[in-house]
Parts: C-alpha cells; structure tokens; sequence
C-alpha cells in the first residue's frame, strides 16, 4: 500500500502552497509558479489516486497512527479520487485564466497578495472534503473551503459584493452551527463520527433517532448544494464576485454539498425512508431553478438559476437509490463540474470583451468576437443536452434509472427532467439570440425604451440614511468630511456601467483584443467537455463501477476498518 | 448514558435567542445571532460527552479509560470555537467595511432581484404583479417594446 501515502497530499500540499505563497507575496511572478506548480501536481495526484483506487480498492490513511474512534481516516475510493481529479483540472485552469486576467478578476484595487493563498486553501478544502472519511473532518472540510470562499467574494470589499457576501455569509454560517448540531447528535447517538464505523452502528439505532439524525444531515447538505428551498442565496450571491472565482464556485462548492449527500445516502444511510421526499425535492430544485433561469436579464444569474436547476438531476440520482441512479449521478456531476465552470469563464470573456453580462445592454456578440460566440454556444449546447455532447448523456442515463425503477414518482421526475432540459434549451438560447444575433444598435433602442431601471436603483441604493451638510456627511449620528466618504466610494464597484456595448462600441472605449491566457484555458476547458462526451463509454463504465461500490458498502467499510490495525 | 438537563435547557435557550437574533436586519445583531447559536451547538457536544471525568491523559502503562472523560467531544468542540472566532472576526470586518460603504450594517436587498421585478411590472402582458410602482405608471413605451420585453422577461 505503497499509494495510500499519497492520500492526503492533496490537503498538505495546497496548504503548505498556501503558506508559500503568503511569503512570496511580494514576488507575484514566484507567487505564481508556486500555485501553478502545485495545482498541477494536486492534479497528477489525483490521477494517481483514481488509477490505484479502481485497480486496488479504496486507498486509506489514518492520519498520526491513531486507531478508529480517536484516528482520522482519509479515505479516497473510485467516487472520492474520480472527484477529486475533476477539481483538481478544474481548479488549475480556473487559476490560469485568472492569471490572464489580471490576477484578481475586473478589480484593480483587490488585495492581489491574498488571491492566490486563498485560492489553494479553497483547494484544499475542497480536496479535504473528498477524502473526509468521518464527519468531523468532513466539517472541518467544508469551513476551510468555505472561508476561502468568504475572502474571495467580497474581493475588494466594494458594495454589491459586501451585499452578495453578507447574504453569503451568514448562510453558510447558519448551516455550519446546523451541521455542528448534527455531529453532536450523532456521535451522542453512535459514540463516533467515522463514517466506516457510522454505517455499522446506525443499522442498531431506533428508527426515529436515525431518521431524526438523517434529516439533520441532509438539511445541512441540502444548504451547501443549494437544494430547492434552500437554495435561494445562491443567485445571490455567486453572481457578484470576479469571473474565475464564481466560475469556481459554482462547479465545485455546490458538488461538494451533493457529494456529501450521495456519501450518507448511500453509505450512512441506505434503507432510508427519505428517497421519496428527495425525488420531491429533486423534482421542485429542477423546474423552480429553471423557470428563475428563464426570467433573468443578466448571463451570470441566468447560469446560477441553471446551475441551481441542475442539481436537482444529480439529486434525483441519489434519490433513486440505484446503481443506475448513483451512476448516473456521479458522472452528472462530473460533466456538470466542467460544464459550468467553462459557461462561467466564458461569460468573464463576454464581460471583458463587452464590458458587461447584461442582456439588456449587449447584442452582436457573434460579430464581435467569433471565438468567444463558439466557446459559448458548445458548452451551452452541451448544458442543455443536445444530443452528441456529455450532458445528453448524463440525462440519457438519469431518465433511463428513473424509468427502470417505474414508480410513479420516478416517472414524474423523468418528465420533469425532460420538462428541463428543455427550458434549460430556452434560457440559453434566449441568452444566444439577445447577446450573440442581434446587433448592438436594436440592443442599444430597445433599452432607450425601457424605464431607466439602473438609475432609480442606484440613487435609492446609496441615499439610504446619508444626509449631506456643510461639507460633512451625516451617517447614523457620525459626521464624516465628504472626502472620507469619496475614498470609500471610489471603492465602490463599477459593476453596472452607464453605456450599453454599442455606446461603448461608438466611443472606442473596449479593448479590441482578448489576452490569449484567458482565452486558452477557457478553450481548454470546453475542449475538456467535449471531450467527456468521447470517453462517456469508459467514463461511465467507471461510475458505474463506482456506484456499485457505493451501494454494496463493504469495499468502503472494510478497507478502513482493516486499515485500522496497522 | 444520562443526558445532562442543565446542559440541554441552556443550550436551547441559546440556539432560541440565537435564532430570534438572526432574523433580524442588522448585520451586527445576527453577528451576536450566530455567535450565540454556535455556542449552543457546542454546549450539546458537552452533553454528548457525557459526565465529567478524569482529565484524558495516559500516562505510561495501561490505558485505563474507567472514569476518564471523553476527549472526542473537546476536540471536536475547540476546533468548533476556532472556526467560530475566526467567522466572527471576518462578519465584523464585513459589517464594518458596510457601514463605511452604507452608514448602516442593514442587509440589503437583492438589486438585481428588484430590476427583473421592475422589467415585469413594465410589461403590460403580465398581470402576475400588480405592483403599484412607478415604472409601470410612467412607462410610455410602445407596443412592440412590450413584444420584445415579453420575450426577455
């Protein structure tokens, strides 16, 4: 067991880069190559770590010798190493394009020196998460990923993000003391928090109490995987922060949340009585996030309402409960990892090029720019589930596991699932015809039309509770000189500019040309999706593979605990 | 194992208050919200590890854990209050840096949110919101603009 050394380098490794790279701060060039350098050996870990866990079993660790209840195990089986290889891609491409664009995304005032510590400490948490073998850690997982999230969305501290981020925020705190209260139950219930040991003794508990205990953890999971009802901070907030960093999130927070589900589903929890209520929520998390997809004006939050949306598939999934269903879970999650970060990287290409994601304010984008109009339209085929690409083949595999189990619920969700992917279709092909087809000119007349939307906003947004007096500015009973208050506004974002792309365009104020280091790892990344629709065979081979692990439970159970002797 | 009632009625009334703080606007008072709910999930791991006991040291020789205290629970609940601290400290700068921006620590609402329902209230297709707001009143667009806003929104 010569591999299982290399478990837990994919938490070590990006947080000693972490460490590194707060010392290089003054050096951003070696800053640089550091985190580079260390993504994409997590990345070759990773592949490592799949290659050995599908040929030898799950790899295990317990962390400092200690034995089960007291040890840590990192564990990393076929569903643990295929995400974390996904992430790790992900994660190293994400961070080039944000070299491309200028280290910190659209905002020059940003702390740059902090960017990049955080970015591995989010990597590392996220990795943490994966390989979590028992709760506490999984815990302990989810707050590091997290806290690097909080840093990286109020990037600069300007004011939509100090909104987005206090709404964020204390969400994802509320769900932490939630998930805190869990772990207190279970381990008062089972007198451990290791999920080998777990799965044996839930069996033993009185049906209440692990179902009490059940509905604790998914309600937690559900609030970081942005489940129906509650799943409404997440077009919220993710749309406000610089492109990279929602492009990020948005493929791997949310999955982590499911990943964690799909692990006590299956693992934890097998004979649940809860899968009905699942497929319901499944059901509702589809069409509520789509029919938000469909009413949005701008790219961003159009993608977040989808993203929402399409959690609902990878939670019909696991609410199946069949190798089929976990199957097709798990491959939906990793096309759906890439698929999303890709649409949110290119909507940072819009944004560069066009100066905004608005659809009211863009038009002619096909025009404009050809390659970002390809790099759009593929992956947005793909999310929709045109036939040859990736996501057609995911649905394909969902809608056939419902239809196998034949319930009428199952069916429902079957309809349900076709019902959104076609609207998914309709969203995106809305967005195409707004932003790509037409010109700028019929953009730039159809928005004169409009009441002035912005302006009202903005006025009543910054009045509040500000009253200006002889050269001071009175705030809650403090007098400021107006200039402090200038200096903090000049932070102020400017996210929604006055001019729309043809005034821009008619004034020369865009830049004509895309740096190719942003354009390259968003092409890389579409050619990735693309390419999952090649190795789908091989690919869902593997899930399948994986599934059938996940619910025969024993290569997972009994590798850790033999593990535990030595 | 004897729960500890003490431990369970305090806690409760923590995560209670804690909650009744949350729902409130102001960033500061759903800070001291959340500072008081995490207090009271981790007053429930004292109530997991149940009744106090020798301190959970091994000395050298036989591990004796007869009347030893669960150490778990503590571990678990440092590293809690470790995480807590540092949330704390984060939601106060973010409080603070709001009330420079604003001149309160209000949550806001979502903007873009109150656009779309704008962009509804002016298309005249839709009578789901009957919003008396301005935009709708002074809103002197032509039809075809509805047309096309029909479709967007």
């Amino acid at each position: 067991m010569t591999t299982s050394v290399l478990v837990p380098m994919p938490v070590l490794l990006p947080l000693l880069g972490a460490g590194v790279t707060l010392m290089l701060s003054r050096r951003p060039r070696a800053q640089r190559i550091a985190t580079v350098t260390i993504l994409a050996t997590v990345a070759v870990l990773a592949a490592v770590l799949l290659v050995e866990a599908d040929r030898s079993g799950p790899q295990v660790v317990w962390l400092g010798g200690w034995s089960a209840p007291l040890g840590i195990a990192l564990v990393a089986d076929r569903l643990a190493a295929l995400m974390l290889l996904v992430s790790a891609v992900v994660t190293l491409l994400v961070l080039l394009y944000s070299l491309g664009q200028g280290m910190t995304g659209d905002d020059t005032e940003a702390p740059v020196s902090v960017y990049h510590p955080t970015f591995l400490v989010l990597v590392a948490g996220v990795s943490n998460a994966f390989l979590a073998g028992d709760l506490f850690n999984l815990f302990v997982g989810f707050e590091m990923l997290l806290f690097a999230s909080y840093v990286l969305l109020t990037l600069g501290g300007t004011s939509t993000r100090v909104r987005a981020g206090t709404i964020y925020v204390v969400v994802n705190m509320l769900s932490s003391a939630l998930f805190l209260v869990s772990l207190a139950a279970v381990y008062a219930a089972c007198g451990t928090v290791n999920l080998a040991q777990l799965s044996e003794r839930v069996d033993d508990l009185p049906d209440d109490v692990a179902l009490a205990l059940q509905l604790l953890l998914l309600t937690t999971f559900a609030i970081k995987a942005a489940v129906f009802p509650l799943s409404f901070w997440l077009p919220d907030s993710y749309p406000t922060a610089p492109a990279p960093v929602t492009a990020v999130f948005a493929g791997l927070l949310t999955k982590v949340g499911v990943y964690a589900i799909l692990r006590m589903q299956t693992l934890v929890f097998p004979d649940s009585p809860l899968s009905g209520v699942l497929m319901w929520v499944a059901l509702l998390t589809m069409l509520i996030g789509i029919l938000g997809a469909v009413a949005q004006s701008d790219i961003k939050r159009m993608l977040s309402f989808t993203l929402v949306s399409h959690i609902g598939y990878m939670i019909f999934g696991v609410g199946l409960a069949t190798a089929a269903g976990i199957s097709g879970a798990v491959f939906y999650v990793a096309h759906h990892i890439t698929i999303q970060t890709a649409l949110f990287l290119v909507v940072g290409l819009i944004e560069r090029r066009a100066g905004s994601a608005g659809l009211l304010r863009l038009g002619g984008l096909a025009r404009l720019s050809p390659v970002i109009a390809i790099l759009f339209f593929i992956p947005a085929m793909n999310l929709a589930g045109i036939p040859p690409a990736s996501g057609f083949i995911g649905k394909v595999g969902l809608l056939q596991a419902g239809l196998d189990v034949g319930t009428p619920l199952a069916i429902g969700l079957v309809v349900g699932g076709v019902l959104t992917s076609l609207l998914t279709l309709y969203a995106v092909a809305k967005t195409w015809a707004l932003a790509f087809w037409r010109t700028p000119e019929q953009a730039h007349e159809i928005a004169a039309t409009l009441p002035h939307l912005d302006e009202e906003l903005e006025d009543h947004h910054h009045a509040q509770g500000m009253v200006v007096h002889r050269d001071h500015v009175h705030v809650g009973g403090t007098a400021f000189g107006s200039r402090d208050l200038e200096d903090a506004r000049r932070v102020v974002d400017s996210d929604s500019p006055e001019r729309d792309l043809y005034q821009l365009l008619r004034d020369g104020a865009l830049p004509s040309r895309l740096p190719a280091s942003m354009v390259l790892p968003t092409a890389i990344l579409v050619v990735i999706t693309a390419l999952l629709t090649v190795v789908a065979g091989p690919l869902f081979a593997f899930t399948d593979r994986a599934a059938d692990d996940l619910i025969e439970r024993t290569p997972y159970v009994s590798s850790v605990l033999d593990e535990e002797g030595r | 194992m004897d729960a500890n009632l003490t431990l369970i009625l305090t806690s409760s009334f923590l995560i209670g208050t804690g909650v009744y703080l949350i729902l409130e606007r102001s960033l500061t008072r759903v800070l001291i919200g959340l500072v008081l709910l995490s207090n009271g999930a981790n007053l429930l791991f004292m109530v997991a590890s149940g009744p106090a006991g020798d301190p959970p040291i091994l000395s050298s020789g036989e591990p004796d854990d007869t009347g030893m205290a669960d150490p778990l629970p503590q571990a678990m609940v440092l590293t809690a209050i470790v995480i807590t601290l540092a949330t704390t400290a984060f939601l106060l700068a973010m409080a603070y840096r709001s009330w420079q921006l604003h001149g309160n620590d209000d949550v806001q609402d979502d903007i873009e949110d109150a656009q779309i329902r704008r962009l509804a209230a002016a298309d005249a297709a839709s009578d789901s919101y009957d919003l008396t707001l301005e935009a709708s009143a002074e809103d002197t667009a032509t039809d075809e603009v509805y047309e096309e806003e029909g479709s967007e929104s």
